[in-house]
C-alpha cells in the first residue's frame, strides 16, 4: 500500500477510514490491536499494509474479538506502551466491559470508532447509538465532522490521554460510511511534525519496569473503590481544560484551531440547532438558507461529548429563543435522548430556562438533508411564535405506517 | 536443569506469605512452585478469581513481582499484549533486553470456559507466554459453581445432588487436548504432589520457542469436600487413580510422566471427597461402574498415543 504523502500546501481526497490509518502511521504506535467490523474493516486493513511494508515499527495483534482488542490494549498500555485500535458498534458494545477497564486501570488507549448502530434489526450504518451508549465508561469522547476534523482529531487524541493531568482513554467518533467510506478533502502534515506534535508516551509505572514491581488491577473494597472512581473523576475535570489547550496548541501549528465546542452564526441567533458529528455540515447549509430568508438561525456543534462542557453549552444558547437538539441514538424510556438530557441539565444548573425541544433524527443510517434541518428551524420559529414547546420530543425523518 | 530442594530453600518466594487462601489451598503452593521454577524476571497476569482476590486486597499485594489482574475472560489477551508490548518496545531500543517470561495464572472457569476463545486466539498468534491452568474443577471463588472441567458426578452448587440427577451429568471437557491440538510448542498436565515433575515441566515450558500451557490440578478442600491437610494426599491419589495423569506433549510428541504401577479403584478417589458422596450410595453404582470405564478408556487411550 502506497502511503499518502504529505505535500505543501496540498490537499489530499481520502476516505475517512484511511484519514484514520493514515494517522496511526504517523503517529507509528508501539502496539495496535483490532479487530475488523464494518464499516470499520479499512482501518485495519490499510493499516496491516503499513505494517506488511515495513512503514511502522508498530506490532499489530490481529486478535480474534474486539474484547480481545481492548484487552491486549490495555496490557500493552500497562507496559507501557502506546496502544491504538479502532473500532464501532457491535465491537464497541462487545468491548463495554473493558471500556471500564481501560478507563478504570488510566489506560490513555486512543481509540476510532466509526460510528455505526446497534442490531436488533440488524443496521451496518451509522448512528451514534454506539458511543453515546459508552458514554459513561470512562472515556474521552470526541467527535469528528468532516475528513479534516477526523485526522485532526486522531491526532489531538494521543495528547489529549497521555496529558499527564488527565491519563484517560479516548474515543473519536467519525460517521460510518458518511465520513468513514466517503471521499473527503484532507490537509495533512507532514510525519516528522505529527510526530514531534505528540511526542514520546513515558508512562508512569509500567510492567516491564521489573526493579519496581507494580501491582496493577487489585481488588478494590468499600474502603477504597470510592476515593479511586473520586479520582477519575478528577481526570475527566482536568481533561476540559487540557482538550481546549491540545486544540489550542494544534491551531498554532496548523491554522485548524479546536475547542469543546464550536458555534456557527450563533452570536445574534435566536434559534439554534445543537447536533454532534457529520450531520453538522447539512446544519450549516440549512443556517445559510434560513438566513438568507431573513430568519436569524444558528448553529452550536458539540466536539467533546466527554467530559460534557456545561459551561461553554449554556453560555452559548442563554439568550436562545428556542433551541433544537439533535439527538442520532435513542434513550429508549429516559426524559429525552443524551444530548438533550445533557443540554437541559446545563441550562437548569445556570438557572437558564429556554424552549428546548428534542429530535430524534438519521438513525440507521438514515440521511438528513438541509431542507430536513430548515424545518426544525421553521418548526422553531413557530416554538417562539407560540411560546409552547409541545411535543417536546420528535422525530426527524421518520416516516409514519 | 537438575531442580534441587536446597537451591529451593534459599530462594526468596516470589509470592510473600501472608495471602489470604483458605487453609489447604493448593494454588499458592503451585504458584510457588512454577515462580521457583523460572530463572529470570517475570511478569505475571491473573484473571479474577480466588488467586486474584486473596493476593492482591488493596492497599495490600502479595506480588513481588510485576502483577496485573483486568478481568474474568480476557487474561490471555491481556497477557498477549503485555508480551506483544515488550517485543515492540526492545525491538525500538526503547527499553533493554530483560529476558521476561511471561506468565498467566487462571482458574479452570476463566480457562476452559469463559476464557477458552482469548486463549484460543492468542496461542494460535504464538504469543510467547506460560499460560498455567490452576485447575480446581469448579468455580470455587463464587461458590462451588460447576465448570466444563467438572468432573461427572461431582456435586456442585449448580450440578447439585437431586432427587432426580446425581450431581453433574456431563464428562468434564478435555481441555488438554484442544490446546494440544493448537500445536504449540509445549503442553502438559501436572499436580501439585509431584513438585519436580512440575517443575520441570515449567522450566521446559519457558524454554520453548512460542506458547506453552500447564494444566494443573488444584485441589480445593472447600470445593471438593475435605479435610485441609489432605490436599497433597488428594492430589497422589488423583495421579494414582488416572483421574489426572500426568503426561507432556513437547514439540508434538505425548509423553506420559507417571504411570502407577497399579491403577488405584476409583472408588478410592470417590470415597476421599465429599463431593462424591452421593455416589457411595447403592442406587448410584451404575454410575459409579459408568464413570471406572470411562477412567479406563481415557487412560488407554492416552497410553496408546504416548507410545
Amino acid at each position: 500500500m502506497q502511503e499518502t504523502q504529505y505535500v505543501k500546501g496540498k490537499f489530499v481526497a481520502l476516505e475517512g477510514d484511511r484519514v484514520v490509518a493514515e494517522v496511526m502511521r504517523q503517529i507509528n504506535p508501539d502496539v495496535v490491536a483490532a479487530y475488523p467490523i464494518t464499516p470499520q474493516t479499512e482501518v485495519v486493513q490499510t493499516f496491516s499494509e503499513f505494517v506488511a511494508d515495513g512503514r511502522v515499527d508498530t506490532e499489530f495483534i490481529a486478535v480474534e474479538s474486539e474484547h480481545a482488542a481492548m484487552s491486549a490494549c490495555i496490557g500493552a498500555s500497562a507496559a507501557g506502551a502506546r496502544a491504538l485500535t479502532a473500532t464501532c458498534g457491535a465491537g464497541l458494545a462487545l468491548m463495554w466491559e473493558m471500556l471500564w477497564c481501560a478507563s478504570g486501570l488510566r489506560c490513555p488507549i486512543a481509540m476510532a470508532v466509526v460510528n455505526r448502530s446497534l442490531s436488533a434489526p440488524l443496521n451496518i450504518l451509522t448512528d451514534q447509538t454506539d458511543m453515546m451508549g459508552a458514554r459513561d465508561t470512562g472515556w474521552i469522547q470526541i467527535y469528528a465532522e468532516n475528513h479534516q476534523e477526523v485526522y485532526d482529531n486522531a491526532i489531538q487524541a494521543v495528547r489529549i490521554a497521555e496529558h499527564p493531568d488527565v491519563v484517560l482513554p479516548v474515543m473519536h467518533g467519525l460517521a460510518g460510511f458518511v465520513l468513514g467510506h466517503t471521499l473527503g478533502r484532507v490537509e495533512m502534515l507532514p510525519d516528522e511534525v505529527v510526530k514531534e506534535f505528540v511526542g514520546s508516551y513515558k508512562p508512569r509505572y509500567s510492567l516491564l519496569d521489573i526493579e519496581h514491581p507494580t501491582t496493577f488491577g487489585a481488588y478494590d473494597h468499600w474502603d477504597y473503590f470510592f476515593e479511586h472512581k473520586r479520582q477519575q473523576w478528577e481526570g475527566m475535570n482536568c481533561a476540559l481544560k487540557v482538550i481546549a489547550e491540545v486544540g489550542e496548541e494544534y491551531g498554532k501549528l496548523t491554522g485548524r484551531h479546536y475547542g469543546l465546542v464550536e458555534p456557527y452564526m450563533l452570536e445574534d441567533a435566536e434559534v439554534a440547532i445543537v447536533i454532534i458529528g457529520s450531520a453538522a455540515g447539512a446544519v450549516r447549509v440549512a443556517a445559510d438558507q434560513m438566513r438568507a430568508q431573513g430568519v436569524k438561525a444558528g448553529m452550536l456543534k458539540i466536539r467533546c461529548f466527554r467530559p460534557f462542557p456545561p459551561s461553554a453549552v449554556a453560555g452559548a444558547l442563554k439568550d436562545k429563543k428556542a433551541i433544537a437538539v439533535m439527538d442520532r441514538s435513542s434513550c429508549f424510556g429516559a426524559e429525552g435522548n443524551p444530548v438533550f438530557i445533557e443540554v437541559c441539565s446545563s441550562l437548569f444548573q445556570r438557572g437558564i430556562r429556554a424552549k428546548v425541544v428534542d429530535y430524534t433524527y438519521g438513525l440507521g443510517g438514515r440521511d438528513t438533508v438541509p431542507g430536513e434541518f430548515c424545518q426544525v428551524y421553521r418548526d422553531l420559529l413557530q416554538v417562539v411564535q407560540t411560546g409552547v414547546a409541545e411535543p417536546v420530543f420528535r422525530y426527524l425523518g421518520l416516516r409514519d405506517f | 536443569m537438575t531442580i534441587k530442594l536446597k537451591d529451593i530453600c534459599n530462594q526468596q518466594d516470589r509470592l510473600a506469605p501472608g495471602h489470604r487462601a483458605c487453609t489447604g489451598c493448593s494454588e499458592t503452593t503451585i504458584v510457588r512452585q512454577v515462580l521457583q521454577a523460572i530463572n529470570g524476571p517475570v511478569v505475571v497476569a491473573t484473571p479474577t478469581g480466588c488467586l486474584e482476590i486473596i493476593t492482591s486486597p488493596y492497599p495490600f499485594t502479595s506480588w513481588r513481582v510485576p502483577w496485573i489482574h483486568v478481568a474474568f475472560e480476557s487474561v490471555a489477551s491481556v497477557l498477549a499484549g503485555i508480551e506483544t508490548a515488550n517485543r515492540s518496545l526492545v525491538k525500538q531500543g526503547k527499553i533493554k533486553d530483560q529476558d521476561i517470561h511471561f506468565v498467566a495464572f487462571a482458574g479452570d472457569g476463566a480457562t476452559y470456559d469463559i476464557g477458552l476463545q482469548f486463549i484460543s486466539g492468542a496461542i494460535e498468534r504464538g504469543h510467547k507466554f506460560l499460560y498455567i491452568c490452576l485447575n480446581n474443577e469448579a468455580y470455587m471463588n463464587t461458590g462451588i459453581q460447576r465448570s466444563s472441567a467438572t468432573p461427572q458426578g461431582a456435586w456442585t452448587t449448580t450440578s447439585p445432588v437431586g432427587k432426580v440427577l446425581p450431581g453433574k451429568t456431563q464428562p468434564r471437557k478435555d481441555l488438554t487436548a484442544i490446546i494440544a491440538a493448537h500445536n504449540i510448542p509445549y503442553v502438559a498436565q501436572a499436580a501439585p504432589h509431584a513438585w519436580r515433575d512440575l517443575m520441570t515441566k515449567v522450566q521446559k515450558a519457558v524454554a520453548a520457542d512460542g506458547p506453552s500451557f500447564i494444566n494443573v490440578l488444584s485441589p480445593c478442600p472447600r470445593g471438593w469436600r475435605y479435610e485441609p491437610n489432605e490436599t497433597i494426599a488428594i492430589s497422589r491419589l488423583a495421579a494414582d487413580s488416572c483421574v489426572w495423569p500426568l503426561y507432556e506433549v513437547d514439540h508434538g510428541s505425548c509423553r506420559l510422566n507417571y504411570k502407577p504401577s497399579q491403577r488405584s479403584p476409583l472408588i478410592d478417589w470417590l470415597k476421599s471427597q465429599g463431593r462424591f458422596g452421593h455416589l457411595l450410595r447403592p442406587e448410584n453404582k451404575p454410575l459409579v461402574d459408568e464413570l471406572e470405564n470411562w477412567v479406563a478408556n481415557e487412560w488407554a487411550r492416552l497410553v496408546k498415543r504416548c507410545q
